[in-house]
């Protein structure tokens, strides 16, 4: 029960965050993407203010254990293989073409615009398409 | 100039709350689309967590727009089949690529991990060339 407190108040911070910080506005997200038009670098901050914080932040707690629950899910992963880097490309080639990534994406339901439930079932389909075919990547 | 990046910086710093307290808290890292891509399985009682988080997302996405409708102040002005692709896209390309902006941008950065950087600067760049060709094909 806990957790899920946790999880869906850390939900509404992000969301928070995002609108805020201006990520979920796609013109603004194309506007800086848009390096050789008017670039606008200001969500550059946005990854500045939240790095600063994780980056300190993960170091002092993964050194004890979660709040509530026993260990910490991290990413083992070391080596940068081909799957990286073409899954980056796809989402950024999606990301590019509209302005929207999926955190976002969901936050942009509240718009009830036509498009925004577009992109997320379409988001949903995509990542349904990617494990039925992911045991051809391996 | 410090308004311009005044928000993004108070929004990112909000973001790298949340996802503090997702590994704080759960021991997880606050991924959307691993959030979210998780939870793409048969319903278990260990995976509530993520919908919890989404469900944060969107309730904190309607809060906003019925607190501070200016904020949601842009539009979707892209074709429906545009937002289809670029949902597939970014779906289908998050889940191979293992990350889309926060767990990569993020929490990945956040870590100094190797392969989300390499991520990050992919998903970038290339979000970047499709606005280019985008604008030159336009």
């Amino acid at each position: 029960m806990m957790q899920l407190g946790i999880s869906f108040i850390s939900g509404i911070i992000f969301a928070l965050g995002l609108v805020i910080s201006g990520m979920t506005n796609p013109d603004k997200v194309i506007g800086f993407l848009d390096i050789t038009g008017n670039w606008d670098y200001s969500l550059m901050f946005v990854m500045i203010g939240a790095i600063s914080v994780t980056f300190v932040m993960f170091k002092v707690l993964t050194k004890k254990k979660p709040y509530c629950g026993e260990e910490h899910f991290l990413p083992t992963k070391k080596e940068v293989d081909k799957k990286i880097i073409i899954g980056s490309a796809l989402f950024g080639i999606g990301w590019g073409m509209t302005g929207v990534c999926p955190g976002p994406g969901f936050v942009n339901l509240a718009t009830n615009e036509s498009a925004a439930f577009l992109f997320i079932i379409s988001l949903l389909v995509g990542m349904i398409l990617f494990k039925f075919t992911e045991s051809h990547w391996s | 100039m410090i308004e311009n990046i005044f928000y993004p910086l108070i929004g990112g710093i909000l973001i790298g709350v949340s996802s503090s307290t997702m590994l704080g808290g759960l021991g997880r890292i606050a991924g959307i689309s691993g959030i979210v891509g998780g939870a793409l399985t048969k319903p278990k009682k260990e995976d509530l967590w993520r919908f919890a988080f989404v469900g944060g997302l969107i309730v904190g996405g309607v809060l906003l727009r019925i607190l501070r409708p200016d904020l949601f102040n842009y539009k979707f002005e892209f074709t429906a089949l545009h937002y289809i692709v670029a949902g597939i896209l970014v779906g289908y390309g998050t889940r191979l690529g293992s990350g889309c902006t926060s767990g990569h941008g993020v929490c990945g950065m956040g870590r100094m991990a190797k392969r989300s950087f390499v991520a990050t600067m992919t998903f970038i760049m290339f979000g970047m060339l499709t606005v280019f060709v985008k604008g030159a094909l336009s």
